[in-house]
């Protein structure tokens, strides 16, 4: 997975104006996606996974939004490209797949139309080589009876059809690159596993490179290549799914891994538990942003933000904490963070 | 050990909705189903089988059509004022959504106490005290009486949702996906939190989730609904370790798992959910069942005793040896 970089996104800031004052709910983000690479963005409500993904094709502009920083495409900086220039990318090189399938859709248009609608926005194809284009697409994402769900409105599918309709829209145009926001937590897991299986799929047969943004560990160790954690609007730790998952180098990270409730592995008494609460006002601490829920912060954490740097992981295994190597076991051993 | 004593009894429970015009759907179908008493019952199944119907109809939230429910081997089925006011005192039940569920306009304390005034008709001054022990108990301080819900974090909304069901000190809450509606940090908590409830109070608990994991850690037992019917009842340990019905089995294997390894076969279910309104004729799980033979789209199994504590509603249990006899 050491394609080409697709996508590069540097210092990208989001702010809203909000009563209270301005949220950070961006505050600095440097990542780079490479073709044909699933790279699963995780983190808690708040935590500013969304707002990152909707900004990299301008989908959260507006007034009371303020955008900041750098988002390269094929040379094209995103964060300042007119909205004319977005439309001409958005859905055609760079997709958007949402979690609410019902609300994204139009309920009073059929599906084939609505997938046709996104290959001739894009496309000199006639009405008719559209439909047929959709229907062909309804087939690749699993829809069994094409043909028929093409003639069906939105509310007569299932939410597991409505997803793939999603994804059927998000591929009509082979973008090179994807961007799933929690596209299976609407699901019941054995729909889940279907969508996800069409994910990498995707992945293998079309080398789009997929952004899916999640705060399922579990669905995160199926699927991603690399992994970028979240919290209170910057990346604390990223690197490659076996460097996050099996080897954490931050407490939340760590923390995050131990609190899963999972169906394998010894049934633990009591689950080791995050205390307090994520951040969600505009206000935020001088230091490290996870260091009030830390159980092992001290002063150092409060002084200022640790830069995200290599420090006692892998290669490009990354993170923003001052502890120690020495500080890091004790705090998995803590945490009952299980052994690779 | 002594003795499981029974605490709810369900017997032939049936919810339907619809009826005149539009189309009836069995939500509950003839369901039987004995809680213990001190046990947390892990009722599981995915949306639309039935499972939150079931759970709201054994304490009445939701009336049933028909069959019988018996606490404490009394008949409550039809009971109806003075007596059923008591009755549901000691049957509660906490929600999924911690912002739908609370009144917005009122104090923590009213709506902590709102249920041990009106069930219990207990004297406000004791409800005061009551409801500032409780508000201890759970997390939250007894200051958060005075503030309002719409100041609360989701997690403390559910500790809210959690006290208000304890206040007139029930036996047995039914709990509809409480932590479902939580980021994972805080839903350790509360799982947390729960488990230490059911431990000093001795609650019987029948606990509803569509997440494997999160019944893991709660449920003594677990039962698996698919479509309106139990199809799998058995100990935690068991379940885990292999469902016995196929549908558990795919269930469990659909779950995503924080292994390093690339995961065992996935059992991978086609298709989608059946139309509740029309289910498939003899088994209805047949139509996705990758072991189904002709028998199975014939003649529907019943819920049998295939092990010790364990009842399967399969023609062809997974039991004792892995696969189909």
């Amino acid at each position: 997975m050491s394609g080409e970089t697709l996508l590069e996104i540097r210092g990208l800031t989001v702010g809203f104006d909000v009563p209270a004052g301005r949220l950070p709910a961006v505050a600095g983000v440097d990542l780079s996606l490479r073709r044909g690479e699933i790279l699963a963005l995780v983190g808690e409500s708040g935590s500013g996974k969304s707002a990152l993904s909707m900004s990299l094709v301008g989908l959260n502009r507006g007034p009371g939004a303020h955008i900041g920083g750098e988002v390269l495409f094929h040379g094209r900086d995103l964060v300042t490209a007119g909205e004319r220039e977005l439309r001409g990318v958005r859905g055609k090189d760079i997709a958007v797949v949402f979690q609410d399938s019902l609300a994204a859709l139009n309920p009073t248009q059929r599906i084939g139309d609505q997938v046709a609608e996104m290959i001739r926005a894009h496309r000199k194809v006639t009405r008719g080589q559209a439909g047929r284009r959709a229907e062909e697409l309804l087939g690749e994402v699993g829809i069994a009876g094409p043909a028929q769900a093409a003639r069906a409105y939105p509310h007569q599918l299932s939410g597991g059809m409505r997803q793939r309709v999603m994804i059927a829209i998000g591929l009509a145009n082979d973008p090179a690159v994807l961007i799933a926001d929690e596209p299976t937590t609407a699901l019941d897991v054995t729909i889940q596993a279907q969508v996800l299986r069409l994910l990498t799929k995707l992945q293998s047969e079309h080398g789009t490179a997929i952004v899916l943004i999640t705060h399922d560990l579990g669905v995160v160790a199926e699927v991603a290549d690399r992994v970028a954690v979240m919290y209170a609007g910057r990346i604390i730790e990223q690197g490659t799914r076996d460097e996050v998952l099996f080897d954490p180098q931050h407490p939340y990270t760590m923390g995050l891994l131990s609190s899963v409730p999972r169906v394998d592995g010894p049934a633990v008494a009591r689950l080791p538990a995050i205390a307090g609460n994520p951040l969600t006002g505009v206000a935020r601490p001088a230091g490290c942003a996870f260091a009030p829920r830390c159980p092992f912060a001290h002063d150092a954490c409060r002084a200022e933000m640790p830069p995200l740097r290599r420090r006692y992981g892998g290669t490009a295994h990354v993170d923003r904490c001052v502890l120690d190597d020495a500080a890091r076991t004790r705090a998995r051993g803590a945490l009952e963070v299980l052994a690779p | 050990m002594k003795l499981p004593t029974p605490l709810i009894e369900l017997e032939k429970l049936r919810v339907d909705f619809g009826g005149s015009g539009g189309r009836r759907v069995r939500a509950v179908r003839d369901v039987d189903l004995t809680i213990y008493q001190g046990e947390t019952l892990g009722l599981v199944g995915e949306s639309g089988c039935g499972k939150s119907t079931l759970g709201r109809a054994t304490v009445r939230v939701t009336e049933p059509t028909g069959g019988t429910i018996r606490y404490l081997g009394a008949d409550i089925t039809t009971l109806r004022g003075a007596h059923f006011r008591q009755t549901r005192a000691e049957l509660q039940m906490v929600f999924q959504d911690p912002f739908g569920s609370l009144n917005p306009r009122r104090t923590v304390a009213d709506i902590v106490a709102e249920p041990l005034l009106r069930a219990r008709r207990t004297p406000r001054p004791e409800a005061r005290r009551i409801v500032d022990d409780l508000l201890d108990q759970v997390g939250l301080g007894r200051e958060a009486g005075t503030r309002r819900p719409h100041e609360f974090s989701g997690g403390q909304r559910q500790r809210i949702g959690i006290a208000r069901a304890l206040a007139p000190a029930p036996t047995f809450v039914v709990a509809d996906e409480p932590v479902s509606a939580l980021d994972v940090s805080i839903q350790a908590q509360v799982i947390n939190l729960l488990a230490d409830l059911i431990r000093e109070r001795g609650l019987t608990m029948l606990f509803i989730s569509h997440d494997l994991g999160v019944v893991r850690h709660i449920a003594d037992r677990i039962a698996v609904m698919y479509l309106g019917e139990i199809i799998e009842i058995a100990s935690r340990d068991d379940f885990f370790a292999g469902p016995a019905h196929p549908y558990g089995e795919a269930l469990l294997s659909s779950v995503p798992t924080l292994s390093r390894q690339p995961r065992r076969e996935r059992i991978e279910l086609t298709g989608d959910l059946p139309d509740p309104a029309a289910p498939p004729a003899g088994c209805t799980f047949h139509t996705r069942c990758r072991y189904a033979v002709d028998r199975c789209r014939t003649e529907a199994p019943a819920l049998t005793e295939v092990a010790a504590g364990r009842q399967v509603r399969c023609h062809f249990p997974l039991l004792p040896v892995k696969g189909p006899a």
